[in-house]
């Protein structure tokens, strides 16, 4: 173990409580979308979708499970990774309200993984260089596959809003229903701007430059409109969700809510 | 690692860490099992550490679910001669398919699953849409395509050969 595996231990506590609150943030919005993607599991398009699907949930509850692996450690009261997957409320909940938005149709969905994917890449690039080694260690590895994720994602963006009138529609009707979602990525706050100065996130504006750029380039293969991000519905970081959180977590949660302890 | 390389040179004439590394390396890929751990290069590193041996190794994919299994058959194996080991699991440098050895590449080949295509500039470059070029491991044609993304685990996809018409597994360039 090197001195910057021990960073945690040296925080100071402000910085301690924004390094756990990065984690949770992250790790809710891998997991819900996670979760979300492997909703699909046996009921996708087509055989190969099948498979698509569930193994990028499996990327994301990966990342998932390190961040509450660490947070875990950080807050030091006892719990564990699925005491945050399983046993929390919504409102304890800090995922981006997109990705807990139910999948919608097979357009809906990549366009949603593919905005997703676009925008951890960079993260995650940023990432690499953190001053802490668990999360930059993490980061060389989610880096490729969320490369993976925006290739396969993109490919379905380009292909089905450059495809039949039907296909176009399905994709353009996917966007004007996730624009307003879109903004929320991007939102800082006072948490998100000391993880900055502490170089434990990415410069937001500089994560926006990449997500711009792979965005823009697909968008105008997709033959769809250019993208504008406007202040749109947010909350998600503070604990505010919407209808459609509760009726996941009823599924997500029910094992470890009616059998508390429930192990394989 | 400076530090594991100067415990090495401590116990000198001692070859029972490469024994050791032997037996580890040993050990087949429960999803993949004509190749074992040595061939796919995830194992970094080992160590005495007190009466056992630390063994450093890395995961292919951040979840996948052959980890877990593969790091207690490493120490089951070790075990199973006499030995005490620890598996350490280790992210960083990230792992790639570069880490894949020529002898492990001929295994694979030799399985119906074409190696991976070296990585080249990676994630450098951003052309997130950039296809490898596959050579089919029957026939060896470069006149091949992609069938499915993911496959059967996650370090796989499914391609399809045009010039012999068999369909084959690529361990996908990470």
């Amino acid at each position: 173990m090197t001195g910057r595996d021990e960073l945690a231990d040296d925080l100071a506590g402000d910085l301690a409580d924004d390094l756990l609150a990065l984690l949770l943030r992250i790790g809710d919005d891998h997991l819900i979308l996670g979760h979300r993607l492997s909703e699909w599991c046996g009921h996708a398009p087509m055989l190969e979708e099948d498979l698509a699907l569930p193994n990028m949930a499996l990327d994301l509850i990966g990342t998932a499970r390190m961040c509450y692996g660490y947070a875990a450690e950080i807050e030091g009261g006892g719990r564990g990774e699925d005491d945050y997957a399983f046993l929390r409320d919504g409102t304890d909940f800090r995922h981006m309200l997109m990705v807990e938005r139910p999948n919608g149709d097979f357009a809906h969905t990549m366009l949603r993984q593919f905005l997703f994917a676009a925008w951890m890449h960079p993260l995650w690039d940023g990432l690499t260089g953190a001053p802490d080694a668990r999360l930059a260690d993490h980061a060389g590895k989610a880096v490729k596959e969320m490369a993976y994720h925006i290739r396969h994602s993109g490919e379905w963006v380009i292909r089905l809003g450059d495809g039949t009138a039907e296909s176009a529609r399905r994709m353009r009707a996917a966007l004007d229903d996730l624009g307003p979602y879109i903004g929320e990525m991007f939102e800082s706050d006072d948490t998100a701007a000391r993880l900055v100065a502490a170089g434990l996130l990415p410069d937001p504006a500089a994560v926006r430059v990449a997500f711009d750029s792979t965005v823009a380039r697909t968008f105008t293969m997709a033959q769809l409109p250019p993208l504008e991000i406007s202040t749109g519905i947010s909350g998600g970081r503070a604990g505010r969700h919407g209808e459609a959180l509760g009726h996941l977590l009823a599924e997500m949660q029910f094992m470890q809510r009616a059998y508390p302890g429930l192990t394989w | 690692m400076v530090a594991a390389r100067d415990i090495d040179r401590d116990i000198g004439g001692d070859d029972m860490l490469a024994d050791i590394r032997r037996i580890a390396e040993s050990v087949p890929d429960p999803e993949l099992v004509v190749v074992n751990v040595g061939d796919l290069g995830i194992i970094r590193d080992l160590r005495r550490d007190g009466h056992a041996v630390e063994i450093d190794v890395t995961p292919t994919y951040s979840a996948c679910p052959a980890t877990l299994a593969i790091e207690l058959a490493i120490e089951t194996a070790v075990a199973a001669q006499g030995h005490e080991a620890r598996v350490r699991r280790v992210l960083a440098p990230a792992w790639t398919t570069d880490w894949i050895t020529p002898a492990g590449r001929a295994k694979l080949k030799q399985a119906g699953i074409a190696p991976p295509s070296p990585r080249g500039d990676g994630n450098g470059g951003h052309d997130y849409f950039a296809r490898p070029q596959v050579a089919c491991p029957r026939c060896d044609s470069l006149d091949t395509t992609e069938l499915s993304a993911f496959g059967a685990t996650a370090c796989k996809a499914q391609y399809r050969c045009l010039s012999c018409h068999e369909p084959f597994d690529y361990f996908k360039c990470l």
